[in-house]
């Protein structure tokens, strides 16, 4: 067993902040506008359309509900949501809203989508979705903007043409070490409450948290990627173990957005989250994954990042 | 700079005057005097600006018509860019082939007014002719883009082959509105003339009261339909009464001309 507590120490209300980094790569990204008739409906299809998006290993796309929109805040004015997509690249990303158009929210009842990025590469949005209407769609070009009328059995699917993709930033991320596990999940639940009201940013795994961080390579040849066994608590004295002694429950929150800046926000505001609950909460520590900085062309840096925290 | 305006010496002469080279695309940069000394051509025969026009101010990119009547044609024919002014009436062919431009009338405009627009935007205060928004004779496609807004009445074959781009009418439209229309929006909200929709293959045409429409039409039932909160939010610019209409209203359906194979709609407000 080895305990890396880093060399350069910084401690937020009790809890140390290791001397390390979030190493994030580029990616391809892009914000789709989904309204219903009200808002349970319109969840329904941005939860569809965002889910199995945790990681672009099996998914394709990491994808998440941005923020809830108000009538006032939609082109429809219509109760909505903001849903963000990322992929590795261009290819893949085109590919994938394309299907979860036509599988999450053309099927979802008094369902609309718009464009949610005006700049960008234009992608499709419903321009292939249209020959679902078989000769009966209708296409509307309202100022520089060209909609698509789809005739579906509870009426018309209304769908934007295009929308836009822009480079964008995944990977970002951090590590919550805690005396126990529902301390831990505590401390996420809070740093994600605190994420979700910025914008420009998904926390892409279930609820926003991931208990099964990963580690590149396997002892089994077909795998590329195993248990981040490092922060496995329950195997801390057999392994190269990176928790320290007391810790019993490791929870990484996973971050992708539209910029570098607001990855790094919202890094800054989930750590200062946890930290505000503290050692005295049970908050020990807060890492990040990285792979020694080769891989990724960004990385945030934790203790640049909370420099100015208290 | 003032704009350069063009104020008509004899209002009651009777030689049709092709104004189509008086946009910022060739004036622009000339001073008075060089405007004045091109050519135009008046009752058939090349004559000179100024043989018919009092020419004054220097921005091309403001053109003024003082006087004009419904001789004077083709005004703003094909322009890309600027503004353009009649102060009264206009003569047939009021922005044909316009690629940009704004045109704003005070009275009213002869036959094919926008004929072929692509761009741009042309508003009517008074009536428009017959053949707005369509092809000029012999070709087929009509206005392919931009917005004419006529706040009096409209003759007849209104946005015949329309192909793309809007038509509001806040009086009547005559007959054979909206005929073998291919795509775009044309809202009409006075009565309507016979034969509404003959021929017409794709495209809306928006209407408050239910028109003569052919028996090649279908009804296909009232609906609130999606894209109209956005088609009027379009509108809002074009000021009353466009901007005053029901976002949500719901509409009743019919579709055709079944006879040509069209699948065009018309939507009546219920």
């Amino acid at each position: 067993m080895s305990d890396t507590t880093p060399a350069r120490s910084m401690e937020i209300n009790g809890t140390v902040i290791d001397d390390t980094f979030a190493e994030g790569f580029g990616m391809r990204g892009t914000r789709i506008l989904i309204t219903a008739q009200n808002h349970r409906w319109a969840y329904n299809a941005a939860n569809a359309m965002t889910g199995f998006a945790t990681s672009v290993i099996a998914c394709g796309v990491e994808a998440g509900i941005e923020r809830e929109l108000s009538p006032d805040e939609t082109p429809d004015g219509r109760p909505g949501y903001s849903v963000l997509l990322f992929a590795a690249g261009s290819a893949v990303l085109i590919k994938q809203v394309e299907t979860r158009m036509g599988q999450c929210v053309l099927t979802s009842p008094t369902s609309a989508a718009f464009s949610g990025i005006d700049g960008g590469d234009r992608i499709n949005l419903g321009k292939n979705l249209r020959f679902f209407g078989d000769g009966f769609q209708q296409s509307k070009k309202i100022g520089s903007r060209r909609y698509w009328r789809i005739p579906v059995m509870d009426g018309e699917f209304l769908v934007e043409e295009t929308t836009g993709m822009v480079r964008a930033v995944g990977g970002g991320n951090f590590l919550v070490l805690a005396d126990s596990q529902p301390q831990a999940l505590a401390a996420c639940e809070a740093a994600i409450d605190a994420m979700k009201k910025l914008p420009n940013i998904v926390m892409p795994f279930p609820g926003g948290v991931v208990r099964s961080g990963s580690k590149v390579g396997s002892k089994y040849k077909a795998l590329m990627a195993s248990t981040n066994d490092a922060f496995c608590p329950t195997i801390r004295g057999i392994t190269r173990s990176d928790i320290s002694p007391g810790i019993e429950s490791v929870m990484e929150i996973v971050i992708d957005g539209l910029t570098e800046a607001d990855v790094r926000e919202a890094t800054r505001v989930g750590v200062q989250a946890c930290c505000d609950i503290g050692a005295k909460g049970g908050i020990r520590r807060i890492s990040a994954g990285n792979y020694g900085g080769k891989l990724g062309q960004f990385q945030f840096h934790l203790h640049d990042i909370m420099g100015g925290a208290k | 700079m003032s704009a350069l305006t063009f104020t008509l010496k004899n209002p009651a002469g009777p030689a049709d005057i092709d104004c189509g080279g008086l946009t910022a695309d060739t004036l622009a940069g000339k001073t008075a005097a060089e405007v004045a000394a091109l050519p135009l051509l008046v009752g058939g025969r090349t004559a000179k600006v100024d043989d018919v026009f009092e020419v004054s101010g220097t921005d091309a990119m403001q053109i003024v018509f003082r006087g004009s009547t419904a001789r004077c044609h083709r005004i703003g024919a094909g322009a890309t860019t600027g503004s353009i002014h009649v102060d009264s009436d206009a003569g047939d062919h009021l922005g044909a082939q316009l690629r940009g431009a704004e045109i704003s009338v005070t009275g009213s405009a002869g036959d094919f007014a926008a004929s072929e627009m692509k761009k741009g935007r042309i508003v009517v205060q008074g009536d428009v002719g017959d053949c707005a928004g369509a092809p000029l004779p012999g070709n087929k496609k009509g206005m392919s883009g931009g917005m004419l807004v006529v706040h009096g009445n409209a003759g007849e074959r209104l946005a015949d082959q329309l192909r793309r781009g809007q038509i509001l009418v806040a009086g009547n439209s005559g007959p054979y509105t909206a005929s073998r229309m291919i795509a775009g929006t044309v809202l009409v909200l006075g009565s309507v003339g016979a034969h509404c929709g003959h021929a017409m293959r794709r495209g809306s045409l928006i209407v408050r009261q239910r028109p003569p429409l052919p028996a090649t039409f279908a009804d296909c039932g009232t609906h609130t339909l999606a894209f109209l909160p956005l088609l009027m939010a379009s509108w809002k610019e074009a000021g009353a009464p466009f901007a005053t209409l029901p976002v949500n209203a719901r509409v009743h359906r019919l579709m055709g001309d079944t006879g040509n194979g069209g699948k065009a709609e018309v939507l009546v407000w219920a």
